[in-house]
């Protein structure tokens, strides 16, 4: 039997493994990409399981928004990849430094 | 059968909607390089939903669209505010777009959409409604970050903008899961009221409440969450920093009201401690990170984390006359930042962005009717008496002051003393320094006019501020 | 009790047997119409666009991450459409015009991209 608590350890698991990701990965952009859909599905089981566990129909209501809105991001973040690499050449994360001060 | 209730409240976001939808098809269809006529239907479409503001106030609460939707006097004023700030937006960005020689009628249409966004947010009851707004908001913005295809720094400032902005949104959402989980509602009225009984779970609800903070800083810029501001500001082209740099400000202070004070108001004293360290940090970091700049579109992006700081004082009062200020604050504060971009933008040439501090030197020579309008916008930055800036930071002090938190009070006072050393050297390469070279600037009549109203509005409010605080008070009792 | 699957058996059956005959038939009438001219390109697997065994971390067209990102979009908008369509019996007409204005902004969206050349592979 799955109880909610399992549910919100995986879902804090994967978030975590997603925040980490961000903010450690130094090579390529795309890696980046991953990380930030990673993170709203981390988020997305814990409006399932507390939605289903609170018998409250709201939480799916919501994740089909984070899922769309998602959708749209990761494709706004394509695209600005996209520019990126026409204009510098690279994705690596760490070139993205022309700007200081 | 859910009934949809009160659509009449949602006419004005209806129409804008319906309007954008409309010119993005237009404008595939038309052939003018100058994209005049995207421009004016945009300017007609906010026209009509400020006219639309103005008709449906009525002074009372209602809610609409299933209860997500809340329409009060704070909400009327907020969008009558942003619309008319976009009307001067859009004239200020066609102007540069012009100059520079690449208006693409998707500017008007994603600039639209960002108004509409801001619109949902300022009137979201509901944190679905809230992260909708927000996200209608923030994916036009980075779109518009990257819209000069050419430059290298602009697509950099958009990547950069676009992972914080995402994983912002992310940590939002985390606390939003986790308020739901213990309280079962997404509407901010219940949530209020189910946060007092669940009170024996305050140690989780303090965590949840933690993850909204972080979100909602990100989207402001305070300190520590600031990364993405400074480059935003450079890279992007001068007409899109305007726009981050003023209508988004708006947004996300009706996001904190709506989170944090609809919302969390039984945790009020949680969020003040950690409103308390972001903005002590951002007056302090933002004032003297910008005394060290020469680019002034980096300057100006690290005094609103400044600002965002002062912005943050009249929420942390904690009480109706503190908000009032820091609504006060935040009307205030868009319209000198689009004043001061709008003088970035006249000084700017075709492939001259005119955005180096040196540009600056000996300008009251050059035009000294825009010296005079850029020596108001520097002197209401600064917070000097009796220009705009002064009350809108006395207000929120003095509510700070009446709640009790003299010694955060007293740290806003010595950062902003500190702060105005920037903004005077302004002046100062202004008025006192020759400039290497003087060429006539250029400026359509109509952008010389927008700009000097910009400029003499902020002289008026500051002569009499009371009219606009009155409105700002009334509109939160 | 096992006589109630008797028609998925001749189901089956049949659906088997036409396929038989209806390939045999191909392939007899191939042999006896067509010319078997076999060449390198003609006998390796088809994957649209890329050779089908090869490292995959190979570069690739850019125009491909053009289709990826408009494919996300209509994609997951269209995730609506599925609860949508089981409570249509409830929600009324309500229910109905907001997916036809849903649809509708969709629609206004790929006008956009097909008046802009996207779906254009030159």
């Amino acid at each position: 039997m799955i109880v909610l608590s399992d549910v919100l350890i995986l879902a804090a698991i994967l978030f975590c493994i997603s925040v980490a990701g961000i903010f450690i990965n130094r090579k390529n952009v795309i890696i980046l990409l991953m990380c930030i859909e990673l993170m709203l599905l981390a988020v997305n089981m814990n409006f399932i399981a507390f939605s289903h566990f609170l018998q409250d129909i709201n939480g799916q209501v919501f994740v089909f928004f984070i899922l769309t809105v998602a959708a749209a991001e990761s494709a706004i973040g394509l695209a600005i990849l996209v520019v990126l690499f026409r204009n510098r050449e690279t994705i690596n994360v760490q070139d993205l430094n022309s700007m200081k001060g | 059968m859910a009934q949809i209730s009160n659509m009449m409240l949602l006419l004005p976001e209806i129409i804008l909607l319906g309007f954008a939808c409309l010119i993005l098809v237009v404008d595939t269809f038309s052939t003018d390089p100058d994209h005049r006529i995207t421009y004016v239907l945009s300017q007609l479409a906010l026209v009509i939903t400020i006219s639309l503001v103005f008709y449906l106030h009525t002074g009372a609460t209602a809610l609409a669209f299933g209860d997500v939707f809340i329409s009060d006097p704070m909400s009327s004023a907020l969008k009558a505010m942003i619309a008319l700030y976009g009307l001067v937006l859009f004239l200020y960005s066609f102007e540069y777009l012009t100059k520079q020689g690449w208006v693409k009628g998707e500017y008007f249409v994603l600039g639209l959409f960002a108004i509409l966004g801001t619109m949902v947010l300022v009137s979201a009851y509901s944190m679905i409604t809230v992260y909708l707004g927000l996200e209608l908001l923030s994916l036009s913005l980075y779109a518009m970050v990257a819209m000069n295809r050419d430059s290298a720094s602009a697509s950099e400032a958009a990547m950069k903008y676009f992972v914080l902005g995402a994983l912002a949104s992310g940590m939002l959402l985390y606390g939003i899961s986790i308020l739901y989980g213990i309280t079962g509602t997404f509407q901010l009225n219940e949530l209020n009221q189910q946060i007092l009984q669940h009170s024996e779970q305050t140690g989780l609800l303090v965590f949840a409440m933690v993850f909204i903070i972080v979100g909602i800083a990100f989207k402001l810029g305070a300190v520590p969450f600031h990364m993405w501001v400074p480059d935003v500001y450079q890279g992007a082209p001068t007409a899109v920093t305007m726009f981050v740099g003023s209508i988004p400000k708006i947004a996300a202070f009706a996001m904190a009201m709506r989170l944090l004070v609809n919302g969390l108001e039984p945790l009020m004293t949680n969020w003040q401690t950690i409103l308390i360290i972001l903005a002590v940090l951002s007056m302090g970091i933002g004032n003297i990170t910008a005394i060290a700049q020469s680019n002034i579109k980096r300057l100006l992006a690290y005094s609103t984390i400044a600002h965002i700081g002062f912005l943050l004082l009249g929420i942390i009062a904690g009480s109706q006359q503190g908000y009032a200020a820091s609504m006060f604050y935040v009307i205030t504060y868009a319209l000198m930042s689009m004043g001061a971009f709008g003088v970035v933008i006249l000084l700017s040439r075709k492939d001259f962005e005119s955005d180096l501090l040196e540009d600056l030197k000996g300008l009251s020579d050059r035009n000294p009717w825009f010296a005079f309008i850029m020596l108001i916008l520097m002197f209401s930055l600064a917070g000097v008496p009796p220009f705009v800036g002064f009350w809108a930071k006395w207000f929120v002090l003095k509510e700070l002051v009446a709640s009790g938190f003299i010694w955060v009070a007293a740290a806003a006072v010595f950062f902003a003393i500190i702060g105005a050393f920037y903004y005077l050297r302004i002046i100062k390469l202004m008025y006192f320094d020759k400039a290497d070279e003087t060429p006539a600037l250029e400026a359509t009549a109509q952008m010389q006019v927008v700009l000097s109203l910009n400029g003499i509005a902020l002289l008026i409010i500051g002569l009499s501020p009371g009219l606009l605080m009155a409105l700002c008070l009334s509109s939160l009792l | 009790m096992l006589e109630n699957y008797f028609p998925i058996l001749v189901f089956l059956s049949i659906g088997t047997a036409i396929g038989v005959v209806l390939i045999g038939l191909g392939l007899v009438l191939g042999r006896l119409l067509g010319h078997a001219r076999p060449d390198s390109e003609k006998q390796s697997p088809y994957e649209c666009g890329f050779e089908a065994f090869e490292d995959a971390r190979m570069k690739f067209d850019v125009r491909y991450y053009l289709v990826a990102i408009l494919f996300i979009i209509f994609d997951l908008e269209i995730a609506f459409l599925f609860p949508w369509a089981v409570v249509l019996d409830e929600i009324g007409m309500a229910g109905f015009w907001a997916m036809m204005i849903f649809l509708g902004v969709l629609v206004v969206g790929f006008i956009y991209e097909w008046r802009k050349g996207a779906l254009e592979w030159e």
